[in-house]
C-alpha cells in the first residue's frame, strides 16, 4: 500500500510543501500559539493594562461549577448528535443502497442539507418548533404537551441536537453510502448463497466492512458537535434557557466575545485543544486493532 | 493512511480552538438591537417613486446581512445609502455604527445631511455589525492603532469604555480642548446622566429607548375593563390580567420584553431602589449588586404566581417577546418604546401605551425610568490631529441642534436626546398625529434623577443580564424559588463585578 515517490531534486518536495506548511502555520499554529500564549494573561478588552498570571485563568476556568455544567452539557449534547446522526445516516444508506426507482432523486434530496448553514438550519427549525409561530410546536402545545423551549432546558437541548444533527446527517449519509457501495458484491453474493438474511447480511458483513467509514465519521462527528454547532446554538437558544445548552464552545464564546474576559476565554480554548486532542487520540489507539482498513 | 487521518484530524482540532476566541457569530442571528424599528412609514403607499435620494449616485454600499432577526418585519428600508466620495481638502471621520437597517441608512442619512451643511469635515459613517460585533471591530482597531474617530456603543458596554482611558476621549474633554459648545444642560438629565462621571459627560448619547407598557384595547374591552384605564399599579395589572384571562378574552395577560432591563433595571430605578452599590457603579467599580433586595424578590414572586395563575407569560430573553403582543396574543406587554413602530405596522386592533407600573405602597415610587440604547464614544489613536477632534465636536454639536434631534426623534421612534428636541416635535404636533409616542419622554423626565434612577454603570453588564435570565428562568420553571433565584443571581454577578474589577487594577 505504501507507495514511494522520488523526487530528484532535493528541494522540489520542500517547495510543494510550502504553500500547504505556510497555510498551516498561519492560520493553524499561530493563533493556537496566541490562544495558549493569551490564556496565561489578564487584560483588560483594549489591551490598556496585561497581567501575566502564570496558570490562574486556568485555575478560575477549571473551579467554576458553571463550567463544570458546561462539560456535562457538552457531553451529553455531541453523544446525542453523534449517536443520532450516525444512526440515521446508516439507517438511509442502508435504504438508499438498492435499486429503487428515482434513487437518484432520493441521493440528492438527502444531501441538500448539507449546503445549508448551520444558522440557516437553526432558523428552518425555529420555524417548525417555535412555540407560538412554529408548526410542529403549535401542534404540540394544542395536544397538550408543555411545549416551549425558551422556558424547558430539556426541549431546548434536544431542539439543538435535532438542528444540529440534520445538516450533519446529509454529510454522514454520503460517507456511509460510499462506504456500502464500495463493499464487494461477490461477498454479498456469497453471504447471501449461504443464506444470510438481510439483518445477518448488515451485521456480520457490511458493517465490520464499512467500519473505517465508521470509525472515520465518528471522530468527525464528535468534532463537529464541540466546535461546530456554534451558529444552531446561537442562533435558536443563545445557550439558555438557563445554561440547558451551553456547551463549551458557546461558553468560550460568550466569555470571549461578550463579555471581553480574553484570558479566560483562551484558557477554555486551549482546555479545548487539548480534550479534542486526547478524544482523536484516544480513538486511534483503542480503535485501531478493532477497525478493518481496505 | 491512518497516520494522515491522525494529523489531518489533529490539524483540524488545533483550526478550530483557533478559532475559538472570536467564531464569526451566525449571520442570521443579529442580537436583537435594543431599541429597533423606525417610526412607521406613514401609510404602504407605493404610489411615489422608491424614496429618491437627493444625493449623488445612490449606491447601495450597505452590506444588508446581519439584519435578518427572524422578527424583522419591519417597513421596507429606505433604499441605498449615499456612496462615501469624500470631496478633497476635509478632514475626515470616521464614525463606526451598530445600527441595522432601516435605521442604519437613517443615521448615515444625518452623517450625509452634515456633510453637506458644511464644507470643512466629513463624518464618514459604516456599519460594522450589531453592537457586539461593532465593540469588536473597534477593539481590534485600536489594538491595531487605528480606531475610528468616533464608535457607537451600547449602554451596558459603557462600563467597559469608561475603564478604558487612554483610548477614549471624553466628550467633556473634548469640548473643552477643540472650544466647540456641548452644554450638559440641553440635554435630557436622564439620558446624559447615563453617560456623565461627576456631571461630565464622557460620551454623546444618540440612540435612546426606554421601556413602556402598551396594552390592548379590544381585549380590554372584551374582558369588561375600561379600555382607556391601563393599570397604574402592580395590583392593577395583575388583578387586571387575571380577569383578562379568566374571562377568555385572551390566553396571555401580561408579558414582558427584556426581564432584565424592564424589571430590573428600570423596575429599580422606578421604585427607588438601588440596582446596586456605589449609585448603581457610578461612583465606583466595587458596586454589588442588590437585586435580591425584599423588594425585587416580591415583584419577581409576582411575576412567578402571575404564570402560576396563568396570567403571566415569560416569552424568551431580550426582545424576543415583542411579537406576543402585535400577534394579539398577550393583552399587555412591557417593552421597548422602539417597539412602537413595529406595534403600529402589525397589530390588528385598538392599543394604547402608558407608563410602566409601580407598587403604591413602595415610598418615593414612581421615579423617572432610565435609558437603554447607545452613545457615541471618541477614540484616540496615535497621530490623531485636534482638526479631527474639532470635527468630531462640530458633529456633535450638529446633532444635538433642536431641529436636528426632532428629525432624529420622528424619524426613528428613538427617543430625543435634548429638551429642545422634545419641544420642537412638540411644536411639529408629531405627538398629536402619533398618540402615545410621548409616552417615553413623559415617563423618562417624570421626576429629576436619583442616585438610583440615574442609569448604571457596571462592569460586565451583558454577562450578567445573562445571569439574571438564567437565574429566573430557572424559578419561572420551578426549579428553583425567587429568592434563591435573585441570591445566587447577586452572588454570580458580584463574582463577574470583581473580576472585572481586577482587570483595572
Amino acid at each position: 500500500m505504501r507507495r514511494r515517490v522520488i523526487f530528484n531534486n532535493r528541494f522540489l518536495p520542500y517547495l510543494l510543501l510550502a504553500p500547504q506548511i505556510a497555510i498551516t502555520i498561519i492560520f493553524f499554529f499561530w493563533p493556537a500559539g496566541q490562544a495558549i500564549y493569551w490564556s496565561l494573561l489578564r487584560q483588560d478588552p483594549f489591551g490598556l493594562r496585561t497581567t501575566f498570571v502564570y496558570l490562574e485563568n486556568f485555575q478560575t476556568v477549571l473551579s467554576d461549577p458553571l463550567y463544570i455544567e458546561a462539560i456535562q452539557v457538552t457531553v451529553i449534547f455531541s453523544v446525542s448528535v453523534t449517536v443520532f446522526v450516525m444512526a440515521t445516516a446508516l439507517l438511509f444508506a442502508v435504504m438508499a443502497d438498492r435499486q429503487i426507482r428515482g434513487a437518484q432523486v432520493y441521493k440528492t434530496l438527502l444531501l441538500w442539507p448539507y449546503a445549508l448553514a448551520p444558522a440557516v438550519a437553526a432558523v428552518l427549525w425555529m420555524f417548525i418548533f417555535h412555540p407560538s409561530i412554529g408548526i410542529v410546536g403549535k401542534a404540540l402545545i394544542s395536544s397538550g404537551i408543555q411545549w416551549d423551549y425558551h422556558l424547558n432546558g430539556a426541549q431546548a437541548l434536544v431542539l439543538v441536537v435535532i438542528a444540529s444533527s440534520w445538516k450533519q446527517i446529509a454529510h454522514n449519509f454520503l460517507f456511509f453510502l460510499a462506504g456500502l457501495q464500495s463493499v464487494p458484491p461477490a461477498v454479498i453474493e456469497a453471504a447471501l448463497i449461504d443464506g444470510a438474511g438481510a439483518w445477518k447480511l448488515f451485521r456480520s458483513i457490511l458493517f465490520p466492512l464499512i467500519s473505517p467509514t465508521t470509525f472515520y465519521l465518528l471522530t468527525v462527528n464528535l468534532v463537529f458537535a464541540f466546535f461546530d454547532t456554534f451558529g444552531v446554538i446561537h442562533a435558536l437558544t443563545r445557550g439558555g434557557p438557563g445554561r440547558s445548552t451551553t456547551t463549551l464552545m458557546y461558553k468560550a464564546y460568550m466569555d470571549g466575545y461578550v463579555n471581553l474576559n480574553l484570558g479566560e476565554s483562551a484558557a477554555q480554548s486551549v482546555i479545548l485543544m487539548i480534550i479534542v486532542s486526547v478524544i482523536v487520540w484516544a480513538q486511534f489507539k483503542y480503535m485501531e486493532g478493532k477497525v478493518h482498513y481496505t | 493512511m491512518k497516520r494522515t487521518i491522525l494529523f489531518v484530524l489533529i490539524f483540524l482540532a488545533v483550526l478550530f480552538v483557533a478559532c475559538a476566541p472570536a467564531p464569526t457569530p451566525a449571520p442570521t442571528a443579529a442580537p436583537p438591537t435594543k431599541a429597533p424599528v423606525v417610526e412607521p412609514t406613514k401609510a404602504p403607499v407605493a404610489t411615489t417613486a422608491p424614496a429618491q435620494p437627493t444625493t449623488a449616485p445612490a449606491q447601495p454600499t450597505q452590506p444588508p446581512a446581519a439584519t435578518k432577526a427572524p422578527e424583522a418585519t419591519k417597513p421596507p428600508a429606505p433604499t441605498a445609502t449615499p456612496q462615501p466620495v469624500i470631496p478633497p481638502g476635509r478632514v475626515v471621520v470616521e464614525f463606526w455604527h451598530g445600527l441595522t437597517l432601516p435605521l442604519g441608512n437613517i443615521l448615515e442619512g444625518v452623517a450625509a445631511d452634515f456633510n453637506k451643511s458644511q464644507d470643512k469635515y466629513f463624518v464618514n459613517a459604516t456599519f460594522k455589525g450589531a453592537y457586539p460585533d461593532t465593540m469588536n471591530a473597534a477593539i481590534a482597531a485600536f489594538r491595531a492603532g487605528k480606531a475610528p474617530h468616533i464608535v457607537q456603543m451600547f449602554e451596558v458596554g459603557t462600563a467597559t469604555m469608561m475603564a478604558a482611558k487612554g483610548a477614549i476621549k471624553p466628550v467633556y474633554e473634548l469640548a473643552k480642548e477643540t472650544g466647540v459648545n456641548i452644554d450638559p444642560k440641553n440635554y435630557i438629565p436622564a439620558v446624559a446622566g447615563y453617560y456623565s462621571q461627576d456631571g461630565n459627560m464622557i460620551s454623546m448619547p444618540l440612540n435612546s429607548s426606554t421601556t413602556i407598557m402598551y396594552y390592548n384595547k379590544d381585549v380590554f374591552k372584551k374582558a369588561g375593563l375600561d379600555p382607556e384605564k391601563p393599570p397604574k399599579t402592580w395590583a392593577e395589572l395583575r388583578s387586571m390580567a387575571k380577569q383578562i384571562v379568566d374571562s377568555k378574552a385572551s390566553t396571555c395577560g401580561f408579558t414582558t420584553s427584556w426581564l432584565t432591563w424592564a424589571q430590573f433595571e428600570n423596575f429599580s430605578a422606578i421604585h427607588n431602589v438601588p440596582l446596586a452599590t456605589k449609585a448603581n457603579g457610578m461612583q465606583g467599580m466595587d458596586a454589588e449588586l442588590k437585586i435580591n433586595s425584599d423588594l425585587h424578590i416580591r415583584h419577581m414572586q409576582t411575576l412567578v404566581d402571575m404564570q402560576k395563575e396563568g396570567s403571566f407569560k415569560y416569552g424568551g430573553r431580550d426582545a424576543a417577546p415583542d411579537s406576543l403582543f402585535p400577534s394579539g396574543e398577550c393583552a399587555i406587554m412591557h417593552a421597548s418604546s422602539g417597539t412602537r413602530a413595529r406595534i403600529v405596522s402589525e397589530a390588528k386592533f385598538a392599543w394604547g401605551a402608558a407608563m410602566l407600573p409601580y407598587y403604591d405602597d413602595v415610598p418615593g415610587a414612581p421615579k423617572n425610568s432610565i435609558i437603554g440604547g447607545a452613545s457615541l464614544w471618541v477614540m484616540t489613536a496615535p497621530g490623531r490631529t485636534v482638526d479631527e477632534y474639532k470635527a468630531i465636536g462640530e458633529f456633535f454639536r450638529y446633532i444635538s441642534q433642536p431641529e436636528q434631534d426632532a428629525k432624529w426623534h420622528q424619524a426613528t421612534g428613538y427617543l430625543p436626546i435634548t429638551l429642545g428636541g422634545f419641544e420642537r416635535s412638540k411644536a411639529d404636533g408629531f405627538y398629536q398625529k402619533n398618540a402615545g409616542a410621548d409616552i417615553p419622554y413623559l415617563q423618562l423626565t417624570r421626576t429629576q434623577p436619583t442616585e438610583n434612577s440615574m442609569g448604571l454603570r457596571l462592569g460586565d453588564m451583558p454577562a450578567i443580564r445573562v445571569i439574571i435570565y438564567e437565574e429566573m428562568e430557572k424559578a419561572f420553571q420551578g426549579q428553583q424559588t425567587v429568592k434563591a433565584a435573585l441570591d445566587s443571581a447577586v452572588k454570580r454577578g458580584n463574582e463577574l463585578l470583581r473580576a472585572f474589577e481586577k482587570l483595572y487594577k
